[in-house]
């Protein structure tokens, strides 16, 4: 149907945004990449020349490098589980005959659309401060000592608040998969007499995989990026430094551009390695 | 896959269902309760709930104290100026790719999309140093500018998709009727895609609204949006529970009311299509 004239018009539709999108890809990703094979300290005597793949080594030989790996690993997986059990049951949940569904729907939704910066300070101060916060006046209330949850359990902290964060999210999408079921399927499952955990495992469960890979997926590459929960919350420290925040502090806070760049380009390829197969699966539907 | 249940069945899941969703919405019900209350009833111990003098005090001592408003407009600028000059970019490439497909479209697609995925912090430096040499740090245009560039592929993504939606047989017959490119755009597509362009704006603004690195790391005093505002809390001699609770409830509002009419389209924008 498409003309040869609507097609060079096309060319020229298509040409701001891919020109745009080429030029915020490669330049920085150029620059990034140039950095990372020099010694090159801004406040200290500026670009001192070739460095080889010094950056590359000493940035993974450097004693912060696998405790960040373990941080970051810890609450992307902590995440993860979380957000995928409590989704899936919260999906299920949403998808049965009640009174004032969309008003819960919307409940439950809510904290995705809370700005980072607040959800991390109202969690920090609000709840999980050690003398006012809302858990500190629970624990004493059954006679417990309050706990000074972002030092002394920063991690499992962490995870709470933003796992609060994205549990809308996951619980939206496989919410979306939920109504998509055949309910003929279930109804002859259940005439056969599938008892209700068999049908789960045999047939939501399956159904939702995809689904649930694609919230996998999508989650992981914004969790390996999270940034405001921890810079509010702790600064990176008490055992809270992901990959991302290192990288963060190398470059802006130390200074050290050669050797944050290098960070940067290992954090390119992890999150390559995640794309690749959401892009896959996207790339599928598409043809669909 | 709703089906017909004895009412006992449907009160116990109402019952269950509503505890959850009050349990998850509790954070944000609190920090608005607590915007009301005086500082010494914010830390009472133990907390109450509802019995205590509702105030307003808290929201005008930020708005005065903090130049909440020039936050508050920065936020607004950013937000929707990276909107709507994304969408002014995007319309153009989603509908061509939408209605002239070629062999290449769908990788063009792919591609914009996998631009999405450059993790922030691999390019903060050269971003951070164009900014420094272009005079743009600290600026509203710099911020516009950076903020359209990460969503724009998701507006391109969540454009085509709705475009795709409208039958080219619509189109076909305009084009019999004589219509040519221009009365093709203007009275047959426009009109058809409204809604979709619509929806599409409000998710971005909500997602632009709410982004917190590089409105945190390209900021200083001038062009600090609502995000880097509440950032500045988060220090000691800034931790009043009354205030800080008015300050969160002001920024979070517009968006949390916002967000109520874009859940679908949160579904369609964020997966990609990969999950209908």
């Amino acid at each position: 149907m498409a003309t040869k004239a609507s097609r060079s018009a096309a060319r020229v539709m298509m040409a701001p945004a891919v020109i745009l999108l080429l030029g915020w890809m490669l330049v920085p990703l150029i620059m990034t990449l140039w950095f990372s094979f020099r010694k090159y300290l801004p406040l200290r005597g500026g670009d001192l020349g070739f460095a080889g793949f010094d950056n590359y080594t000493r940035f993974v030989t450097s004693s912060a490098f696998w405790p960040a790996v373990q941080t970051t690993l810890v609450i992307v997986l902590g995440v993860l589980a979380i957000t995928v059990v409590f989704g899936v049951l919260l999906a299920l949940l949403l998808d049965q005959p009640m009174w004032g569904q969309g008003v819960v729907r919307i409940l439950v939704i809510a904290p995705f659309f809370v700005m980072p910066t607040v959800s991390a300070l109202v969690w920090k101060n609000m709840f999980m401060d050690p003398v006012n916060g809302l858990f500190a006046h629970l624990w004493r209330f059954f006679g417990a000592d309050p706990v000074s949850w972002l030092s002394d359990a920063s991690l499992p902290s962490i995870i709470m608040i933003v796992s609060w964060q994205w549990l809308p999210f996951a619980t939206l999408i496989l919410l979306t998969a939920v109504q998509s079921l055949d309910s003929e399927q279930l109804e002859a499952a259940e005439m056969d007499g599938a008892p209700k955990l068999k049908r789960f495992f045999y047939i939501i469960l399956p159904h939702l995989s995809r689904a649930m890979t694609v919230v996998i997926l999508i989650q992981t590459i914004f969790l390996l990026a999270i940034f405001a929960e921890i810079f509010v919350t702790t600064g990176g420290a008490f055992g809270t430094r992901t990959l991302s925040y290192l990288i963060f502090q190398r470059v802006l806070e130390s200074q050290n551009v050669g050797l944050g760049s290098a960070g940067g380009v290992y954090a390119i390829i992890l999150a390559n390695i995640v794309a690749i197969f959401l892009m896959r699966i996207v790339g599928k539907n598409l043809d669909a | 896959m709703a089906r017909a249940v004895s009412p006992r069945r449907k009160l116990m899941n109402t019952t269950f269902a509503w505890a959850i969703g009050l349990l998850i919405f509790f954070p944000i019900l609190w920090t608005i309760l607590t915007s009301f209350k005086t500082e010494a009833q914010a830390i009472a111990s133990p907390p109450i709930f509802l019995g205590f003098d509702w105030t307003l005090e808290n929201y005008s001592v930020v708005m005065e104290r903090s130049n909440y408003g020039r936050f508050l407009w920065n936020s607004i600028i950013i937000a929707g100026g990276s909107t709507i000059l994304g969408c002014i970019i995007a319309v153009p490439a989603a509908w061509s790719m939408a209605f002239v497909p070629s062999k290449r479209t769908k990788d063009i697609l792919l591609w914009m999309l996998s631009t999405k995925m450059l993790p922030a912090v691999g390019v903060l430096y050269p971003i951070y140093l164009l900014f420094i040499q272009m005079g743009l740090l600290d600026s509203r245009a710099g911020l516009v500018i950076v903020l359209m560039l990460i969503n724009l592929p998701i507006i391109i993504w969540m454009l085509y998709t709705y475009f795709k939606e409208i039958p080219g047989e619509i189109l076909e017959a305009a084009r019999m009727d004589g219509a040519g490119l221009k009365e093709e755009l203007l009275y047959v597509l426009t009109p058809m895609a409204i809604p979709g362009i619509a929806s599409t704006l409000l998710l971005n603004f909500i997602l632009a609204w709410n982004e917190a690195f590089w409105t945190l790391n390209l900021t200083a005093a001038k062009a600090a949006p609502l995000t880097a505002f509440i950032a500045s809390y988060s220090s000691p001699e800034g931790l009043f529970f009354a205030k800080l609770s008015a300050a969160s409830t002001m920024a979070i509002a517009p968006i949390l009311i916002l967000g109520w009419f874009s859940q679908k389209q949160l579904v369609r924008g964020l997966t990609f299509g990969a999950v209908k």
